[in-house]
């Protein structure tokens, strides 16, 4: 499944690296403590956090995942779009809690 | 943990200097400070902030017009929620003596709704310097929560928790590269006080000369843990 296709299913809003909604999703995690994100995290996958500090974008691109997803109506600051769109990083923000946004994804095939 | 028992037991297990830092509170502060007048040991002031991130951060200061400053910028910025005594125990205030003085009604557990940028920034506004604490711990510690430091940060030393030596706190997180490494007791009560210390070479308690001491300008020193 393509990013753009989760953003319209679930009602996104991209605010960064539209460009790269292209990308296949191959999984999923949830999770706002980074090192463990690091350390569990898979390439390709799509990133459930409510965590909008500039480093989610560096562990996105460490990692390789697909994209964020701001989850519970989180803002992210202006530093981590701006890395965000330098680094090619879709971020994906929704008022949808954590649990909601993992569930709907788990629904569309995201596994 | 009254000030004057805090003041008597960090004198008497050998301290020089201590700084309050209660959790997104200042109200406890001036009180230590009064209770060790002619006692020798130093108080610095301050607050653990916890950020919006969930990280938790050391502000010291040397007076408390700025620690005020900031904890206006921390009501504004936590939810409203009240405390329950029952579950979080009560927040209370007293005075130099030890003798109530009153109590804090808003929950002071949780995150504030600011940024580590945001926190770093009001403590430098008000000549304070920041300090992110336990950086090593899963809960409320820099380097887990954040999982590496920021190219931002501010703060010109880190607090490593007392489970991890300075050799295995830098080969834990080879990131933290030269930056100095602090321990503080973390004392949530009296018999704590004192159980993590660290050495500095300054000629007086205050910010500045702990900056110095972080630099190693004229002959201050951060030495680390002390054994």
């Amino acid at each position: 499944m393509r990013l753009a296709q989760i953003a319209a299913e679930l009602d996104l809003q991209p605010r960064s690296a539209q460009a790269s909604l292209e990308r296949a999703v191959t999984g999923g995690h949830v999770g706002d403590l980074l090192s463990a994100v690091m350390a569990q995290a898979k390439p390709g996958q799509v990133w459930v956090t409510v965590q909008v500090h500039p480093n989610i974008v560096a562990v996105a691109v460490l990692l390789g995942l697909a994209g964020i997803i701001v989850a519970a109506n989180g803002e992210p600051e202006a530093g981590t779009l701006a890395r965000a769109e330098a680094e090619g990083v879709p971020i994906l923000c929704t008022g949808l809690g954590a649990f909601e946004v993992a569930g709907r994804l788990y629904e569309l095939g995201v596994r | 943990m009254t000030p004057p028992a805090i003041v008597e037991r960090a004198v008497g297990v050998g301290l020089h200097v201590i700084a309050i830092t209660d959790h997104n509170a200042a109200g406890n502060a001036a009180a230590v400070r009064r209770a060790a007048a002619g006692s020798g040991l130093a108080v610095l002031v301050g607050m653990e902030v916890e950020t919006r991130e969930g990280v938790h951060v050391l502000c010291l200061f040397d007076e408390m017009g700025p620690l005020e400053e900031l904890q206006q910028e921390v009501w504004a910025h936590l939810p409203t929620a009240p405390n329950d005594p029952a579950l979080f125990g009560e927040q209370l205030l007293l005075d130099e003596r030890g003798e109530m003085a009153g109590s804090c009604d808003r929950l002071l557990l949780t995150a504030t709704g600011l940024n580590l940028a945001a926190v770093e920034a009001q403590c430098a506004a008000g000549g304070g310097l920041t300090i992110p604490s336990h950086v090593d711990r899963r809960a409320y510690g820099l380097l887990e929560v954040l999982g590496f430091l920021p190219a931002d940060l501010a703060a010109p030393a880190l607090e490593v928790s007392g489970r991890l030596t300075e050799q295995e706190a830098r080969e834990r997180y080879p990131g933290i590269a030269g930056r100095p490494l602090v321990w503080g007791s973390d004392a949530h009560c009296l018999a704590d006080i004192g159980k993590c210390q660290t050495l500095f070479e300054i000629g007086a308690a205050s910010v500045a000369e702990l900056r110095w001491a972080f630099a190693g300008t004229d002959g201050r020193a951060c030495r680390g843990r002390a054994a």
